[in-house]
């Protein structure tokens, strides 16, 4: 059987007729052709497959289409502002570039989802050791090439902004924040 | 694939699961769509995720009542927990990653009734109830008469949790847990141990340990405890506690421990939380 699957996709509406067991990772590649957000494991340990479902993290390989019906989805390809032609990446896209945080880039897209809703909701306000947090919210997100360190650095950058350099100085990649670079 | 449901009300969810025996109970989904493409299409799907009826954790009298379909997140954040039930969020917390946690389900978790699963030596040491519903009306079963063997329970063919509901301990009991593994996060549990002891005037008045890992279905230490029931909580007591746990628990070498490390730490689990108990 085939289900009419209506929900919210990066501030759109879209609409599928699709199996209602089919996992939501391929309804947005195969469907909507939104290839942005990437199948690493099929098994829920690798987090390359996370997108926002009604604003929180989860891996869509483990969603089926079915409980998308009338709910919000937020891929990697919602996180940036501006135009096709003059996208605005947002600030974890611009730290993750700047700072070397992607290398074969196929965790990135579900890192940069984590981070995005890790900055936005203010995790790291606060926090007495920030990087031990940033480590703990993408404990879910494996890396094979970063080594992670960088990936933490442009999260931290991204999340906690220093002062004038929020402004002007994404994708400078020259600040540290005293890791290891 | 016939059909797809997702019954909004707890009765409406027991009709739509008498009505289609066969069909796959879904929640969270963090157990049933691991490998998804690679697992045979269901005949059909009741999905319980989107009813309302089964998420939530309210305080009801001595206890604290978690709807079945109330996630790993829910009970991390929840405050009740933290103030009546401290060692469930312990273990919410190291369930997979924030992104099962947001999924996956406390009545997941008690279904797949794995020996792994890690909410469940802390039901046993909390002595949990579950709430159980069918057509044929409601029934509540202590939880530690609910994992027959291994991934095998009493819910009946017709049936659904409900509701895991957990007596409010009191200030004497004291509370412990560790899961042991490879890392925090993602990473299934070599042993993992959860221990309510009561404590008066220093001495252990009764103790219950539940235990994963260790035997083909989540367990309680009843020769462990037995060991403490009247002793001080000294190193003694945790000696004693400890030889009793190596008389009862036979745990097996597979990939991710070996049988002599399981028991060791068990043991030393045991111990440490006997010694706790005596310190608080
Ligand atoms: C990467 C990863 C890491 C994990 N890490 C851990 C971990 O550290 N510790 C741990 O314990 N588990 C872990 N799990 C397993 C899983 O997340 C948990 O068991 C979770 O609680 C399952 O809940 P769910 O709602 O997702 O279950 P689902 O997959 O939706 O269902 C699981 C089973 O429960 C049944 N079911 C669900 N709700 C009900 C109900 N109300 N009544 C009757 N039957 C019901 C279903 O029919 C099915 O048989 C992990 C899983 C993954 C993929
Ligand atoms: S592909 Fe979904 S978690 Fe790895
Ligand atoms: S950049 Fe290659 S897996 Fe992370």
């Amino acid at each position: 059987m085939s289900l009419l699957v209506t929900f919210g996709v990066n501030g759109q509406i879209a609409s599928v007729e699709v199996s209602p067991w089919k996992r939501l990772l391929d309804v947005l590649r195969e469907d909507l052709h939104l290839t942005g957000t990437k199948e690493g494991c099929g098994e829920g340990e690798c987090g390359a497959c996370t997108v926002l479902l009604d604003g929180v993290p989860v891996n869509s390989c483990l969603v089926a289409a079915g409980q998308c019906d009338g709910r919000a989805v937020t891929t990697v390809e919602g996180l940036a502002r501006g135009s096709a032609a003059e996208p605005l990446l947002h600030a974890v896209q611009r730290e993750l570039v700047a700072r070397g945080g992607a290398q074969c880039g196929i965790c990135t897209p579900g890192i940069a989802v984590c981070a995005a809703h890790l900055c936005e909701s203010g995790a790291l306000v606060g926090a007495s050791d920030p990087r031990a947090k940033v480590r703990e919210l993408l404990a879910g997100n494996i890396c094979r090439c970063t080594g992670y360190q960088l990936v933490v650095d442009a999260v931290i950058a991204a999340a906690l902004p220093d002062g004038e350099s929020a402004e002007d100085g994404a994708g400078d990649g020259g600040r540290g924040d005293g890791g290891a670079r | 694939m016939t059909g797809y449901l997702r019954p909004t009300s707890l009765a409406d969810a027991v009709a739509a699961r008498a009505a289609h025996p066969d069909w796959l109970v879904l929640a969270g989904g963090t157990d049933l769509m691991v490998n998804a493409p690679h697992r045979p299409v269901p005949a059909g799907i009741v999905d319980l995720w989107g009813c309302a009826e089964l998420r939530g954790i309210a305080r009801d009298g001595e206890t604290l009542r978690l709807g079945a379909g109330t996630t790993w997140l829910d009970v991390v954040q929840s405050a009740l927990v933290a103030a009546h039930a401290p060692i469930l969020g312990a273990a919410a917390r190291e369930i997979g990653a924030p992104q099962i946690q947001a999924r996956g389900t406390i009545g997941g978790n008690v279904a797949t009734s794995s020996p792994v699963g890690d909410s469940l030596p802390v039901l046993l040491a909390l002595d949990a109830t579950l709430g159980l519903a069918s057509p044929r009306g409601r029934r509540v079963v202590p939880y530690r008469d609910f994992a027959t063997g291994y991934r095998t329970t009493s819910l009946d063919a017709d049936e659904l949790i409900a509701a895991v509901v957990v007596p409010v301990p009191d200030a004497a009991t004291r509370l412990s847990w560790r899961k042991v593994g490879t890392r925090a996060a993602q990473s299934i549990s070599k042993v993992m141990a959860a221990a309510a002891i009561h404590v008066e005037d220093g001495v252990i008045a009764w103790a219950r340990f539940g235990l994963g890992a260790v035997a083909a279905r989540p367990i309680r230490a009843a020769a462990a405890e037995a060991a403490a029931a009247g002793r001080p909580a000294d190193e003694a007591t945790a000696r004693a506690v400890a030889d009793a746990l190596a008389g009862e628990i036979r745990p097996i070498t597979d990939v991710r421990s070996a049988a002599d490390y399981r028991l060791e730490v068990a043991q030393a689990l045991l111990v440490r939380f006997v010694l706790n108990a005596g310190r608080s």
